[in-house]
């Protein structure tokens, strides 16, 4: 990756190399593209924590009456497979992309806080830390994702497992709200000059949406958490229906945190596959404004239709026909969506690479995960569906059907931008194949299952019900779906020492992040472009306004100048330049430690209150919660002194 | 040919850096207090949820418990009107305080927003005075669903006005060693929006547990 660079800039030191390596500039990073770098790292190996806890679910599953783990072990693992999924893997994994792709696409150096932007990424470290200990140490959540009171309750639930649940999440949603408000901002202010919003990048527009639902429904789940922690630490009685609390109001809150977070983990997916479309198709995404609608409506809607997740508990019949009625709403605009993404590649000439491939299977497999939606808000029939494994094939063609084949699609899409390397097709195409196979093969059958009244939440089964072959089929698409992930996690590793160099555009796309070399230089643009269409790369956009002339910002200006005069020229030979910002005259925030001090402060705050409720040796550690605050309160005013800003 | 060079633009000090035109802090705040709309509202929403469900102990208002007879109510609602008095007065405060910082006047900017913390601090021992009453009769976080409800939403709320106090006294600080002038109005802004958001949740927390019955 030699390169070299000729500057005559006044203070010039073209050798030094741009960026400091080692742990501790990782540490200390307040660069977007690192911070994305390692959302994207440790997404992906939560991802593998949250298959290997579904493996062990599904081989206690594969015969019937199977001793592998036992009733208490498997609570935990579905439980723990869920929150590590969710809020370990997926959010964090689109995290990722926010974190490296917004700032590229809408042109700018940076997020609005770098700081606050890191402090986002330790936070969820730390959180996510807390809950894999309560994994390994066989102290995790047993209650399901949902967490249903009173089960929750210190009564029946003692142990510290259920604390892990509340203390854990309010971390990382700390993470999730702290990063969403950066993230709007960032959008609605940074971007380039000449970028309406109308001509923002679908993804972009997608993100937005999402961090909107991300900062209201997570509060919602805050004072959720935070009530059933007082419930189990304080003595109060807010889900304790022994002593005139409702597990009712649970319910309330958290599906009306829940519904939105499924929103949240589809849209930015809505806005890859947007992205990866067009550009393999080679046709503006067909309907921009009427995608951006649907997906504003979308975001809308899915904040009024929380109670279809509580038809069984008897809401009464008009509660139950308005969330009803409500809920086939929005099918209507996703459906608008799909025909915009068919729409998009009718008449196009199709590249089928893997991310491609990924986003076509999307289509398909999103839709079956709707139509059994829409089967769910049939109130009478979702009380027969309801707890058993139909709810169970529904989640996951979404979850995984969904989100997870959009986020593949989305990794083999942007690889390439953020590590200069291409991910190897073929190899691409074996973990294609292997996990669609898998996924049908996994997930089909738990609609008959389920049908066939397979409860859910339970650890074994009776042999005699007919279930047995579909169990069995069911494991071994799990396997093959763990396989093909192997497939994919050895392509990154070998990409990014052999893969081949992938240039500035490799799919000859139309957003602003391809206009620049890759990886990108630390300081992104060297001049913030200046945009006047929605796809600035290609000549003829679907309004017909004028792109960027010659489609490339780096490569037509070679002059660095300073007030106006030439003061040196630059090359970029590869993809690494290695000018340092300082010689082109950008200021860029300098590395900081006080975000991962904070975040360590508030993992003492919230951890030691678990250990408070522990028996034993490690009973009583309220000392390191007042050191735990003390930290955060020094870390806050270092922070705020801290200087370069 | 449209570029707009780098360190061209880095050299105009009077170029507004944003595509709306409003600050970054600024905007994060709003976002912020979105948020916070949502924490208070859920809190809210619990306490209307649970109103008249108690199933024994003091009860807010007067009227009838489960067995039958009369209660007493235990909120003080005068007492709590001239607290919330007290906490509107220092939005006025806030707002003369931005005033005096945005005119450089550095001695209105330091008596105004001591006052404001300070009538934030007498609105914080009203709220020490009425949660100490209400444990003496009776009524704590675990005795029935208005204590838990009742304390951790006004509790929740004194936790914003402490962190206002200090987040004001703060900025006095630094009137007071003369680095606050009218080039950094915007944290008075900012602290402002803070204030102002605190107590207009406070109004209605006040009508809707202690005006309604
Ligand atoms: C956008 C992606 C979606 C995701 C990630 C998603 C996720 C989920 C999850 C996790 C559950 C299970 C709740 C539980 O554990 O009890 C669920 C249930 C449900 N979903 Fe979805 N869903 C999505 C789309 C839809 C759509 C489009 C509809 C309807 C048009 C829908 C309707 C329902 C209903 C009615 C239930 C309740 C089933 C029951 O518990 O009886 N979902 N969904
Ligand atoms: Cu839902």
């Amino acid at each position: 990756m030699a390169s070299t660079a000729t500057v005559a800039a006044p203070h010039a030191h073209a050798a030094a190399p741009h960026t400091e390596t080692g742990v501790w500039s990782w540490i200390t990073t307040v660069d977007h593209k690192r911070i994305g770098i390692l959302y994207f790292f440790s997404s992906i190996f939560y991802f593998l924590v949250g298959g290997i806890e579904a493996l062990f679910i599904r081989t206690q599953l594969i015969v019937p009456e199977n001793n592998f783990i036992s009733a208490d072990t498997y609570n935990q693992m579905f439980t723990q497979h869920a929150l590590t999924m969710i809020f370990l893997a997926l959010m964090p994994l689109t995290a990722a992309f926010f974190n490296y792709i917004v700032p590229l696409q809408i042109g700018a150096r940076d997020v609005a806080f770098p700081r606050l932007n890191a402090l986002s990424y330790w936070v969820y470290f730390f959180g996510g830390l807390m809950l894999l200990f309560a994994a390994v140490t066989k102290m995790a959540p047993n209650v399901g994702w949902f967490a249903y009171a009173p089960i929750t309750e210190r009564q029946y639930n003692p142990g510290p497992n259920v604390d892990f649940y509340v203390l854990g999440l309010q971390i990382v949603g700390l993470s999730s709200i702290l990063a969403g408000i950066n993230f709007i901002v960032t959008i609605l202010n940074m971007r380039a000059p000449g970028m309406r919003l109308m001509r923002m990048p679908i993804f972009t527009w997608m993100v937005l949406i999402t961090q909107v639902l991300i900062v209201t429904a997570m509060a919602v789940f805050t004072i959720a958490i935070t009530q059933l922690m007082f419930d189990r630490m304080f003595g109060t009685t807010f889900f304790d229906p022994a002593r005139g609390g409702d597990p009712l109001v649970w319910q309330h809150l958290f599906w009306m945190f829940g519904h939105p977070e499924v929103y949240i983990l589809i849209i930015p997916i809505f806005g890859i596959i947007s992205e990866v479309i067009p550009t393999f198709s080679r046709k503006p995404l067909f309907g921009y404004n009427v995608m951006v609608f649907a997906s504003v409506l979308i975001g809308w809607l899915g904040w009024g239709v929380w109670s279809h997740h509580m038809f069984a508990v008897g809401l009464g019949p008009i509660a139950d026909a308005f969330f009803a009625l409500s809920t086939m709403l929005i099918a209507i605009p996703t459906g608008i969506k799909i025909f915009n993404w068919i729409g998009t590649m009718w008449g196009g000439s199709i590249r089928f690479t893997t991310s491609m491939l990924y986003a076509v299977a999307f289509i398909a497999m999103f839709t079956l995960g709707g139509i059994s939606g829409v089967m769910h808000s049939v109130a009478p029939s979702d009380l027969q569906q309801t707890d058993t494994y139909f709810v169970v094939a529904h989640i996951h063609y979404v979850f995984f059907g969904g989100t997870v084949l959009g986020l593949f699609s989305g990794i083999y899409y942007w690889f390439p931008k953020i590590f200069g390397r291409l991910l190897d097709e073929k190899l691409g195409k074996i973990h294609f194949v292997g996990t669609l196979a898998g996924m049908n093969l996994a997930f089909f059958p738990m609609h008959f299952l389920g049908m066939y009244g397979q409860p859910r939440r339970t650890f074994t089964y009776p042999g005699d019900l007919g279930w047995n072959w579909m169990n069995f089929l069911s494991t071994m698409g799990a396997y093959l779906m763990a396989l093909s992930t192997l497939v994919l996690v050895w392509n990154v590793i070998r990409s990014l020492r052999k893969g081949a160099i992938a240039g500035d555009n490799p799919w000859g796309a139309a957003t602003l992040e391809w206009s620049i070399p890759s990886p990108p230089p630390v300081y992104n643009f060297r001049d913030i472009p200046m945009v006047h269409s929605r796809m600035p790369l290609w000549e003829a956009d679907a309004n017909k306004e004028p792109g960027i002339p010659h489609g490339k910002v780096a490569e037509d200006v070679n002059s660095i100048t300073v007030g106006g005069t030439q003061v040196g020229e630059i090359e970029y030979p590869d993809s690494e330049s290695k000018m340092s910002a300082h010689d082109l005259g950008i200021h860029l925030p300098p590395p900081s430690y006080w975000p991962v001090i904070l975040a360590f402060g508030i993992l003492m705050t919230f951890g030691s209150l678990i250990f408070r409720n522990l028996d034993g040796a490690l009973h009583n550690l309220w000392f390191l919660s007042v050191a735990g605050v003390l930290l955060v309160a020094v870390s806050i005013f270092k922070w705020a002194f801290e200087p370069g800003h | 040919m449209s570029i707009v060079n780098a360190a061209d633009h880095a050299a105009n000090p009077a170029h507004l850096d944003t595509s709306t035109g409003l600050d970054n802090r600024k905007m994060a705040f709003w976002t912020f207090i979105g948020s916070e709309c949502l924490l208070f509202g859920s809190l809210i929403a619990t306490y209307l949820a649970y109103k008249g469900r108690s199933l024994t102990g003091p009860l807010p208002h007067a009227g009838r418990t489960l067995g039958g007879q009369e209660s007493q109510g235990i909120l003080d609602i005068p007492l709590t009107s001239l607290s919330t008095f007290v906490l509107l007065m220092s939005s006025l405060g806030m707002v003369l305080a931005l005033a005096a910082v945005q005119r450089a006047d550095r001695k209105g900017a330091i008596l105004w927003l001591f006052t404001t913390a300070g009538l934030g601090l007498v609105f914080l021992g009203f709220q020490a005075y009425e949660f100490n009453h209400f444990y003496h009769a009776g009524l704590t976080l675990q005795t029935n669903l208005f204590g838990s409800t009742f304390f951790l939403l006004t509790g929740f709320h004194g936790a914003h006005v402490f962190v206002g106090v200090i987040y004001l006294s703060t900025l006095g600080m630094l009137a007071v060693k003369n680095q606050l002038g009218p080039e950094r109005s915007m944290s008075v802004e900012i602290a402002g929006l803070y204030w102002h958001f605190v107590d207009v949740i406070w109004i209605v927390i006040f009508a809707l547990v202690y005006l309604i019955k």
